[in-house]
């Protein structure tokens, strides 16, 4: 391994491009994070390290982190990471660590902490339990495309492969929900993995991935030398290729044949960070713009441009649009079954560009007219200098026309407390804050109303659909954005399920306000118990008798509770005078329904607006 | 080989687990597997894979670009059939009845296949060769009792300059 230890003063008026440059000449990994996240604290801590030292591999796990420049880790203690947590305490003034109440929360949070800042997440739990708890919130990160690096300790090697107490293959587990896993059995390896690790949970298509740490390969000592400047261990074929001329060429004719071009986007424009050249394109070559549930908060909820969600559940006008465009360009997103539907229906007529940094996504659900590989920044950014300016008036009519259609209008009776005016009214008072949901018809109400202004701001479970993401993903959420106010909404059924992290909100201090739409019932599947099994209410009506607001409190948080519009205006107002938790509890009607909805496998013509 | 039937070459890293992830990749995924074999190359930290499997345009290319994503897989390639050495071998272990043995022996011959074993009672045999000669000489035995037998599936290289390293 080359051993570069570099010290870098940067005077704190020097411009961001000159350290880029100093980067490039580098390739240096942890600079790198520092740089993008805005901080020049490795800086410092690059300076401190002297070469080669013997170390123990607990102490280099924390050493490794602190050199990819991870300030924040959420986790929870057991016997197999005890010596981490130990050299953990001796670096509690640079690295902070959240003990969750579960870990499926920690690693949720690591979660929610990675989408907010774009950097990743880690976790750390204990081998056996401690590790199979972190499954639910890894899958969630991998269907998601979110870097989590999880940490987890094992038995020592010599116990591995006998049943020991707490033992667990945790990476045969997590093989196929993870990008790559590892389990370090040996210390000369420990430093390079970490290494590794990070760059592949970063790198092209972000996803999580874990390390599982036998006992003795924490407390062995070795040689460490701390380089300061992590090799990148990508596999040359790993690396994202450039972008084909030829391709982009082929793509430019295909944009300019069209008459009605549609721009749908996913997860993949938020994670690239692609908003701006996102819009810029859609105003080259003037098409309208759909979002899949992953999307939203790309582009703000009132550009024109933006004609709302794509989907199960998304705008009549957004979906109807897209049936009638006659070039659909796909941007980061997997056309998943939910957003998809009908796949002939979605077809027809159509011609398909897809846009993804991952190859194998090309084609993988639809078939395409032409695939474009690479970062949606990179290539919406190429296309735009190469796309002479399209106008096309007929279609422009036609997509202002239908934002006028009665079918569009999401209105909801504004006399009542209803989703839709409780997310306007913390929409109004919070508008650029980030919002994350749990699963069911309030993430679906929050994906239709809440209308989102900066990228990075709507944590929600797309992929997986995991109740129980909403508390831990909220609470990662806040702090990745500094401790400002977060708002979670949830519901009766998901709160349940990791209600026990509002005593990590309270512990530490986050100002969290958890809005819980109760509908007393499992909503979302009871809508469909309505829709599509004659009402026949099979173990979806709760009887919980929950006291929300005497839970809150027992918690050591604050508690509302609204059944009209005027009492949650004045529960916010109350809420937002505090910067502690604070639930309040939205009583809702049992029947309240998320519309308009396409039946899984429908299409346009099959749905349902009332 | 059936005719949607296609073989991918593999160059992987040479440590535990890598085995896992490939076929646990492929029953996840819902491809076929009809064989694999693997074995260490002149680079001791990279082994080569051979898989043969079956499907149509779609899983080819799905194969190819999931298999790709693995970090263990460092190389993998469809491969051309027409410009490929491939062979696969073959153990064959049957019941020698009395006065056989030349019948028996004959068809070895033919076949260009070696005795390895002889019991009073049995004859084992190998044989090496494209997976269509093995089919041949195995319906040809079917005459016979067979005890038991192996194959190894399929494992395949490229002619000349056909190279899993300098294809692109
Ligand atoms: C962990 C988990 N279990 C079960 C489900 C299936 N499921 C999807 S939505 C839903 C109901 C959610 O109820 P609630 O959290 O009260 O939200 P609501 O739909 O009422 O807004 C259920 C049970 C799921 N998505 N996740």
């Amino acid at each position: 391994m080359q051993v570069m230890v570099i010290s870098l003063q940067i005077p704190a008026d020097r411009e961001y491009p000159s350290i880029q440059e100093a980067l490039q000449w580098n390739h240096c990994r942890a600079f790198f994070y520092m740089w993008a996240s805005g901080s020049a604290g490795v800086f410092a801590h690059t300076e401190k390290m002297e070469a080669k030292m013997v170390m123990t591999g607990a102490r280099i796990v924390i050493e490794t982190l602190l050199e990819h420049g991870v300030d924040t880790i959420f986790g929870y203690p057991g016997g197999s990471v005890i010596h981490i947590y130990d050299e953990l305490y001796k670096k509690r003034g640079e690295l902070r660590h959240y003990t969750t109440c579960h870990e499926q929360g920690a690693v949720h949070a690591a979660d929610g902490y990675a989408r907010v800042t774009g950097k990743p997440g880690v976790v750390i739990a204990t081998s056996g339990p401690g590790a199979t708890n972190l499954v639910t919130g890894i899958a969630n990160a991998y269907l998601d495309s979110s870097p989590v690096v999880a940490i987890t300790g094992n038995v020592p090697t010599h116990l591995l492969g006998r049943d020991s107490f707490q033992e667990v293959d945790i990476s045969g587990i997590t093989m196929p929900i993870t990008k790559h896993n590892y389990i370090v059995k040996d210390i000369r390896a420990l430093a390079d993995t970490i290494h590794e690790a990070f760059s592949i949970a970063c790198s092209g298509r972000p996803g999580p991935v874990l390390i599982d740490i036998t006992k003795d390969v924490q407390t062995g000592t070795t040689e460490y030398e701390p380089s300061g400047c992590p090799t990148i261990h990508l596999p040359a074929q790993k690396k994202p290729a450039d972008l084909d001329e030829k391709e982009l060429d082929e793509a430019v004719q295909l944009i300019q044949a069209a008459e009605r071009p549609y721009i749908y986007c996913g997860g993949g424009v938020v994670i690239s960070n692609a908003s701006e050249e996102l819009l810029a394109f859609a105003e080259n070559i003037d098409a309208p713009i759909g979002l899949s549930l992953m999307g939203l908060s790309a582009v703000p909820y009132v550009h024109p441009r933006f004609l709302g969600m794509v989907g199960m559940h998304g705008r009549y006008g957004a979906t109807k649009i897209l049936h009638e465009s006659d070039l659909l360009i796909a941007v980061g997103t997997r056309f998943s079954d939910r957003s998809v539907g009908n796949k002939a229906e979605f077809l027809r007529n159509r011609k398909i560009l897809q846009i993804d940094i991952d190859p194998a996504e090309i084609g993988k659900n639809l078939e395409v007219t032409l695939g474009l590989h690479g970062d949606a920044k990179a290539v919406l950014a190429a296309l735009n200098s190469r796309m002479p300016r399209q106008r096309h008036a007929a279609w422009s009519r036609v997509v202002e026309d239908m934002k006028a259609h009665p079918d569009n209008n999401l209105e909801m009776d504004p006399a009542r407390l209803t989703p839709q005016s409780i997310m306007d009214a913390v929409c109004r008072r919070m508008g650029e804050h980030v919002v994350a949901t749990d699963v069911g018809q309030h993430q679906m109400w929050t994906s239709q109303y809440y209308r989102f202004k900066k990228p990075r701001t709507f944590i929600t479970s797309g992929g997986l659909g995991a109740m129980g993401f909403g508390m831990g993903a909220a609470i990662g959420a806040c702090i990745g954005s500094g401790k400002k106010r977060t708002v979670l909404f949830t519901s009766d059924g998901s709160f349940h399920m990791n209600m026990n992290e509002m005593a990590t909100a309270v512990s530490n201090g986050l100002p969290l306000l958890v809005v819980l739409l109760n509908n007393h019932a499992l909503g979302m599947v009871r809508q469909w118990q309505t829709l599509f099994f004659d009402g026949r209410y099979s173990h979806t009506m709760l009887d919980r008798r929950t006291d929300y607001v005497k839970l809150a409190e027992a918690f050591g948080a604050q508690g509302y509770r609204a059944e009209t519009n005027e009492e949650f205006e004045q529960c916010l107002d109350a809420a937002l005078r505090v910067q502690a938790p604070v639930l309040i509890e939205c009583l809702i009607d049992s029947d309240e329904r998320v519309l308009p909805m396409i039946p899984p496998g429908g299409s346009i013509n099959d749905i349902i607006l009332k | 080989m059936q005719s949607n039937q296609f073989i991918v070459s593999l160059l992987v890293s040479n440590h535990a687990g890598v085995l896992t992830r490939i076929s646990s990749l492929f029953a996840r995924r819902s491809f076929n597997i009809e064989s694999l074999t693997v074995g260490v190359t002149q680079d001791p930290s990279l082994s080569r894979m051979t898989i043969v499997s079956w499907g149509d345009e779609y899983l080819r290319e799905q194969i190819v670009k999931q298999l790709h994503k693995l970090v263990d897989v460092k190389k993998v390639q469809l491969m051309d059939q027409d410009r490929i050495v491939v062979r696969e071998l073959m153990i064959v272990k049957i019941k020698l009845e009395d006065g056989k043995l030349a019948e028996v022996m004959q068809a070895v011959n033919a076949y260009r296949a070696n005795v390895v074993d002889l019991s009073p009672s049995s004859i084992a045999v190998e044989i090496t060769g494209e997976p269509t000669k093995l089919n041949a000489f195995l319906n040809f035995l079917s005459k016979y009792e067979i005890i038991e037998m192996c194959r190894t599936g399929p494992t395949a290289l490229g002619r000349g300059s056909y190279c899993l390293e300098n294809e692109p």
